[in-house]
């Protein structure tokens, strides 16, 4: 005779608010297995569950493609917006206007931010709405069938064959010259890196953009993409170590002077950056736009924080928006009384 | 009854030197860029000030500096505010157009003009007054830099002395019109009296026209169409504005700006309760728009014809998504550069159909300032109420120009929010459904971002969704979300502004018009009546979908002329996919598209023409 004995369940893991991990996430992915953009979602759920944040607090914006089918799958509970292709930008720059407490996610992918929607990417940028702009960038559109995008590397082949001649748009580089204020790259295989800098973007106080190669398991990971799993993982440079120290964390960091340098981030938390090359300064734009560049020519991914400027005003402070959300604003807030139409029309007389 | 060949203008019919009072056209021909705005909106609002029921047109041309541009004033004791396509006075002030100006005029007419332009020669049977500008204003403007701009304001002057404009109405005109300026005003002012010294002194009045003090424009104001709908827009409770520059659309959100930044600051903060964003393109601002309405903010965007195009995608996009937003149409004529700054009711089938698949859009057609405002209030609830995008169909004719105007209402309807449900109200429901006709009148409930609760949030998409909102290519799903959306258009029919119907006890036929058509087809109504014996009934269409009035009026009239500003008969094809199959022949299309605001003559001679064929 046996005994069996049942266990005691596990205490179930919550995070500071007490919710689950499960409370982060969405619908089941109808992404292809393997798929780049999975992982970043898993990043995602553990950024938003790390960080303590309750899921309706968040909205999360799309575009169209791949990338843009995937705010179904974190945080369920959050309201989502599957907007039209290209245009996510736009959408977002209203949410963020009709209630500034949001916080706004927009996910996008290479032919949805580079080609079709590079106009309101490029404007988001200038204005510095306060949003997390993550590009899941394959190289390639997945939804149509593999057509190379306007980030594919000079050179790199298609399945077909086909080479694609023209200069990629780092959408790094442009955000940084246009005025972001967060500004990073990544890799959806590298999850110690990503997840610090979905955290330091959450905590970020401006539009902070994130370029996250992420690649299409089933049109661009053969041999000759640039944007492969191999590839980018043989070319990836990572500019600097990056650690996340949450606000609510009282915790200091030991490192030798001189090895690390702290981005103190808008809600108090901090990002710790170690192993970072000799004087960089990623509150100086034209040493990381040379970064950049430099890596290009060398054929090299430098991932890492590459960016960040806390000074610049945000497009809510240019606005001098009222403290509350706009769409919450009663009545008497927006319409002036009588007197203001009786003073309007004496002038017209 | 007259017949078509036996056509006179009432003008025509009088002895031409007999006093004609309170019943003129004037136009005044100048070089955009020259400054005679103010000069123009001066003898208006003086003309207005006697109590004159007055209306001003401004044509001018898509350019910044030296391109012809006409505006006209046309006074009328009978309050008629069309175009007028017959000019009574003329002011040449433009060598480049004046040969032709003065050949285009009928006999009879009066010109006023630049001496060194030698015009006299031209016709026999006009009336010329020679004006030395340039000597007049030497002496009274010594700064040649302005000397360009003041010189306008010596015709008022000579204006003001042939016509018997009330020279005290004439300075308080200039002192509104360069306000806080004093001696702008001053300099001004005295540019005026040069040329009304000028005129007495050196003229012998011959020609018949006259304005005499009445007293049909005590306590109106005068204001053009966008700044209307702007103040209607800030007493809607706007918090969401954007835009993208584009004549003639562009001074609604520019008076928007100005209203707001005046009246619409938390007083305790110094805070905006608004955010206005000058977009990217239109793509942008209708994206703006619609974020911010998803968001749960009143938000608008205001364009024109070819911006209109741009937003076809997302407007499609608002249709299916059921957000609301409002979108300010000032049409004009065609894309690029066909006619930008003419005059024209394009859109109307654009709109109504605005993207792609199957979408159609409630329409506004507002006919006046008045309507501007009123409408304005009215789309920001319809759009929440109905949880889509409303279009408001203005146009340049209303928009650009100056009209006169009742003071507008304060609004005494509460804001109208529409089927938003809160977190409390979610915990006393059972389910929610974001797609599903819970009170049969096809408008489902709505959750904003932000909401607290488990239930509240839904991700927002295309057509292809169910009732609680997941994605979803179900034909059944499918089918049966178009449908509701189609009975959510049914319950637009009875919401919209209604059409405002006169029926005629002994009616030849029915009109039906919108928008700014409305003024010519009310003095045409006379014409047809006085000059033809024949009576018309009147349905001045105010919204699409078209309320059941509209359909019965059809019914009851033994023929309809459909008044369009637009060459394909656009609001009659509206209205024959919308009759009953029986009425559709009786719909006969009049159509007016010369990027000139229709005027009354020109509608009843195609209605008489329409009516008796030769």
């Amino acid at each position: 005779m046996s005994v069996t004995t049942i266990p005691s369940p596990a205490p179930r893991k919550v995070n500071r608010i007490g919710l689950d991990a499960a409370a982060y996430r969405g619908s089941k992915t109808t992404l292809c297995a393997g798929c780049g953009h999975n992982a970043i979602t898993e990043r995602l759920i553990e950024a938003f569950y790390e960080l303590g944040i309750e899921p309706y607090r968040v909205a999360k914006l799309s575009g169209i493609g791949c990338s843009s089918k995937t705010p179904a799958y974190f945080l369920g509970s959050a309201s989502g917006f599957n907007a039209v292709h290209g245009r996510m930008p736009s959408i977002a720059t209203g949410a963020v206007l009709a209630n500034r407490t949001l916080i706004t996610v927009g996910v996008s992918g290479d032919g949805d931010t580079a080609s079709i929607g590079i106009g309101q990417f490029v404007h988001l940028m200038r204005r510095n709405l306060p949003v997390i702009y993550i590009i899941e960038d394959n190289g390639c559109y997945g939804l149509t069938k593999g057509q190379f995008s306007a980030t594919a590397d000079l050179g790199s082949k298609l399945k077909t064959g086909v080479i694609n001649d023209l200069p990629p748009i780092d959408t790094c580089a442009l955000a940084i010259e246009l005025g972001a204020t967060y500004v990073a790259r990544s890799f959806s295989g590298d999850k110690k890196q990503l997840l610090p800098l979905i955290e330091g973007a959450v905590a970020h106080n401006g539009t902070a953009m994130l370029d996250v190669i992420s690649p299409c398991v089933t049109f661009n990971d053969h041999d000759g993409s640039t944007k492969s799993y191999s590839y980018v993982k043989d070319h990836e440079a990572p500019l600097e170590d990056v650690s996340f120290v949450p606000f609510f964390e009282d915790i200091t960091v030991d490192y030798e002077p001189g090895t690390a340098k702290e981005v103190a981030l808008y809600d108090g938390s901090r990002l710790v950056l170690r192993k970072l090359p000799e004087g960089y300064d990623p509150t100086d734009k034209v040493q990381a736009l040379r970064v950049l560049n430099e890596a290009q020519e060398k054929g090299e991914v430098v991932t890492g924080l590459l960016y960040a400027n806390s000074q610049r005003p945000t497009f809510i402070d240019l606005l001098n928006l009222v403290d509350e959300p706009l769409c919450q604003l009663p009545e008497s807030r927006v319409r002036p009384p009588r007197s203001v139409l009786d003073e309007v029309m004496e002038e017209l007389r | 009854m007259g017949s078509a060949s036996t056509v006179i203008t009432e003008k025509e019919s009088q002895p031409s030197r007999k006093r004609v009072v309170n019943d003129l056209s004037i136009q005044v021909a100048t070089v955009n860029g020259s400054g005679s705005q103010s000069a123009n909106l001066i003898l208006l609002r003086a003309i207005f000030q006697m109590g004159i029921p007055v209306s001003g047109k401004n044509l001018f041309p898509s350019n910044i500096e030296g391109l012809p541009t006409w505006f006209t004033i046309r006074a009328s004791r009978r309050g008629y505010i069309a175009r007028c396509a017959q000019v009574d006075l003329l002011v040449a002030m433009n060598p480049e157009t004046a040969a032709e100006d003065v050949r285009g005029l009928g006999p009879g007419a009066a010109v006023v003009y630049d001496q060194k332009l030698d015009l006299a020669s031209l016709r026999k049977d006009l009336t010329f007054y020679p004006v030395p500008f340039d000597s007049i204003v030497a002496p009274i403007c010594p700064d040649a830099k302005l000397r360009k701009r003041v010189r306008n304001m010596i015709y008022d002057g000579v204006v003001a002395w042939l016509l018997g404009i009330d020279l005290a109405e004439l300075e308080r005109a200039v002192r509104k019109q360069f306000k806080r300026k004093v001696k702008a005003a001053d300099l001004n002012w005295k540019a005026v009296l040069a040329g009304y010294d000028y005129a007495q002194g050196n003229f012998e009045k011959t020609d018949p026209f006259h304005v005499e003090r009445m007293n049909r424009t005590q306590g109106k104001i005068l204001i053009d169409g966008n700044s209307a709908a702007a103040l209607g827009c800030m007493f809607a409770g706007v918090t969401v504005v954007s835009w993208y520059p584009i004549t003639p659309s562009s001074s609604l959100c520019e008076s928007l700006i100005d209203y707001m930044k005046r009246y619409r600051i938390d007083r305790e903060t110094g805070k905006a309760t608004f955010g206005i964003v000058q977009a990217e393109d239109e793509l942008a601002a209708i994206g703006m728009a619609l974020g911010a309405g998803w968001g749960g903010a009143r938000a608008m965007t205001s364009t024109s014809g070819p911006g209109l195009s741009l937003m076809a995608e997302f407007a499609g996009l608002g249709y299916y998504t059921e957000i609301p937003a409002v979108v300010f149409d000032i049409q004009r004529v065609g894309p690029s550069t066909g006619l930008p700054t003419r005059t024209a009711q394009g859109d109307i089938l654009a709109a109504a159909f605005l993207s792609h698949g199957d979408t159609c859009h409630p329409l506004l057609f507002p006919a006046s300032a008045e309507e501007c405002y009123g409408m304005a209030l009215e789309a920001f609830d319809l759009a929440e109420e109905l949880q889509t995008p409303v279009f408001v169909m203005s146009d340049l004719d209303i928009g650009m120009n100056l009209w006169m105007a009742d003071p507008f209402p304060y609004p005494e309807k509460p804001l109208e929010r529409g089927k938003v449900l809160t977190a409390e109200d979610l915990n006393r429901l059972d389910s929610f459904g974001r797609y599903k006709d819970t009170d049969h009148d096809g408008i489902p409930y709505r959750t904003l971002p932000g909401t607290n609760h488990p239930s509240a949030g839904v991700v927002t998409r295309g057509s292809g969704h169910n009732e609680m909102a997941q994605y979803t290519e179900r034909p059944e799903d499918y089918v049966r979300n178009m449908d509701r959306l189609i009975r959510k258009f049914e319950t637009a029919r009875s919401l919209v502004p209604r059409a405002v119907i006169e029926d005629e006890p002994e009616a030849n036929f029915g009109i039906v018009a919108c928008g700014s058509s409305h003024w010519a087809v009310m003095e045409a109504r006379d014409q047809l009546r006085e000059e033809y014996g024949l009576n018309a009934s009147y349905c001045r269409v105010r919204a699409f979908p078209f309320d059941t009035g509209v359909r019965n009026f059809i019914q009851r009239c033994r023929r309809v002329y459909v008044v369009d500003q637009n060459r394909d008969g656009q609001l009659c094809s509206l209205l024959r996919l919308d009759a009953e199959p029986a009425d559709t022949v009786k719909l006969r299309s009049v159509r007016h598209y010369k990027g000139l605001p229709i005027d009354a003559r020109t509608l009843t001679n195609s209605i008489i023409s329409l009516e008796a064929p030769a």
